[in-house]
């Protein structure tokens, strides 16, 4: 083993595996290749952007991908269904939950056992993928700030956060990646106690919000980084499939758990936040910013509402089994099928083909949201400066694992 | 528009030859179309007035296998203004995959047919920009493919899943 080649050193290497679009030989006067990433903090993540420049003038990005490719999808040719949920996590894993949601309701509706799933059981679901899409926001307004030079935000944002994270802990054992949403049911019923617990942070995260709006978004040096950056003009959103809070920035009130109603969300009261271009023009980097934030409100919402349902018309018995329509084997008939839902980071589609015969998916697809809203970063950054390059990559708010799957 | 609308409303405008036949176990519901009338049909069901199916969710490649000598491609397509879905399906053969690209009318086309040419090896014409976009650009074969055999080193490193 002392003795065997790790890997065969080349020069050339990565020109053959990642070519570059530009080469310096055709450059005309003044231009340059400017290359960002993969291992650089405002990329989010192992993203490489080759930028072509002019100066300051950013002329063209190319984003490469790929550095964090794990073929998910082969994975699942390869796994039953319930067996694909830990890799589902690992897909936008700073929101396991809300996507574990989404391919869990995509598997029941395949089995027909969607409408026989206890009222108990979806409220908890909702419950902890709001608590998620809130954690998930936090990381992306924070980060947020600390590319645009507000280190401050980063650190309260990490600090509510671990609360979140700790709830979740509390309830599936896991930090992040929780395997805590099955088919047909849930990994265990809510800790007792943990209503309770919600509730007080709740009462205690309004304020903190408030508090980072104040520092963040309403600050003068933030407004003038990013109002009139980046500006997504909303057929041009929909044109590159664009969704979630990058759409409502740009002014279109479309959010899935609105449209398609799934799980309880039609029973909950919530507003759908979008931009109105306060600060500039309207679907700069600013307002999907606000967006976000307003978002987090409309969470906070979503939780008082379902813990006030989980402690009186659905309260804990004690003869209630999370597990008890979790089937054993899951075999649905052969279909098409399509699911989508709403994650924090716009619409997380599944496809999948049920050949009928057996467990395993014939074929399961995950349509990412970061994947198809990091596509229109050229159109977004070009013509501005290389600053507003990191403005852009941040109000976008990709998480890499599910750009590359 | 429900779907018997959608597919009625297809036939009496393109005629009755571009719908070859429907899939009403799928979910949503789907058309099967040839490959060469695919822009068309894509063309009329983005500008239709009473269709305006303006949103392309998702595009899926799919190989059925040796025996069956097949790929499929899958598009997913919703309507924000009218809240009615479509899914459409065209079948390729397996030795020489080609089907047009949607570049033309959809940017978001771009990327995910990039992702099904990488994974799938389906060629896409007329499309601006078709390279390999998660896999490295060196890499052999398609990993999606049924009876895709990985290469046992990349640069000295062993590749094993």
């Amino acid at each position: 083993m002392a003795n065997q080649v790790q890997y065969i050193f080349d020069k050339e290497n990565l020109r053959k595996s990642a070519p570059q679009k530009f080469k310096s030989e055709d450059l005309k006067r003044e231009e340059m290749i400017v290359n960002i990433g993969p291992q650089h903090p405002s990329t989010h993540g192992v993203l490489r952007l080759e930028v072509l420049a002019k100066g300051e003038e950013v002329i063209e990005v190319v984003p490469h991908l790929g550095y964090l490719h794990r073929c998910f999808e082969k994975h699942a040719e390869k796994l039953p269904y319930n067996q694909i949920i830990p890799f589902v996590d690992r897909m936008d894993y700073l929101a396991a939950m809300n996507t574990e949601h989404a391919y869990a309701m995509g598997v029941e509706r395949m089995l027909g056992i969607d409408k026989i799933i206890p009222k108990r059981v979806e409220y908890i679901r909702v419950l902890v993928a709001e608590l998620n899409r809130l954690a998930s926001h936090f990381i992306a307004l924070g980060s947020y700030g600390m590319d645009i030079g507000a280190v401050t935000a980063f650190f309260w944002m990490t600090r509510d956060r671990e609360h979140i994270v700790r709830l979740l802990e509390w309830a599936s054992g896991a930090r992040m990646l929780y395997n805590y949403i099955w088919v047909g049911g849930l990994f265990y019923d809510l800790p007792v106690g943990f209503e309770e617990r919600c509730l007080e942070f709740t009462t205690y995260l309004k304020p903190k919000i408030r508090e980072l709006e104040r520092v963040v978004i309403d600050n003068k040096i933030f407004i003038d980084r990013t109002a009139n950056v980046g500006v997504l003009p909303v057929d041009l959103a929909i044109n590159y499939g664009i969704t979630g809070p990058m759409l409502r920035g740009s002014g279109l009130k479309y959010d899935l758990r609105k449209v398609d109603g799934y799980s309880v969300y039609p029973e909950i009261d919530f507003d759908i936040p979008v931009g109105k271009g306060e600060a500039g023009t309207l679907g700069d980097c600013w307002d999907r910013t606000w967006v976000r934030v307003q978002e987090c409100y409309e969470s906070i919402k979503i939780i008082e509402q379902c813990l006030e349902k989980l402690i009186t018309e659905h309260k804990r018995t004690r003869d209630f089994d999370p597990r008890a329509l979790a089937p054993k084997k899951i075999r649905p008939k052969a279909q098409d099928f399509y699911i989508r839902a709403e994650n924090p980071k716009g619409e997380t589609g599944f496809f999948f083909r049920a050949d009928g015969r057996s467990d395993v998916p014939f074929r399961c697809k995950a349509r990412g949201a970061s994947f198809v809203n990091l596509s229109i970063i050229n159109e977004l950054a070009k013509g501005g400066l290389i600053s507003d390059l990191v403005a852009v990559i941040g109000s976008i708010d990709i998480v890499l694992g599910e750009v590359d799957r | 528009m429900n779907f018997e609308q959608i597919v009625a409303h297809i036939k009496t405008s393109l005629g009755e030859e571009f719908i070859l036949s429907t899939d009403e176990n799928a979910s949503p519901k789907a058309i099967i179309v040839k490959a060469e009338n695919l822009v068309e049909i894509m063309d009329f069901l983005q500008k239709d007035d009473q269709l305006y199916i303006d949103s392309l969710s998702c595009i899926t490649g799919l190989d059925n296998g040796p025996e069956a000598n097949t790929m499929e491609m899958i598009y997913n397509l919703y309507s924000i203004p009218f809240n009615h879905h479509l899914m459409v399906k065209v079948e390729l053969s397996r030795e020489k995959p080609v089907i047009d690209s949607l570049c033309g009318l959809w940017r978001t086309a771009d990327w995910q047919e990039r992702e099904v040419y990488d994974l799938y090896g389906i060629h896409f014409n007329n499309h601006p920009d078709l390279r390999r976009i998660l896999m490295p650009a060196d890499w052999d074969g398609f990993p999606l493919r049924k009876d895709y055999q990985e290469q046992e080193y990349y640069r000295g490193i062993k590749v094993e899943y």
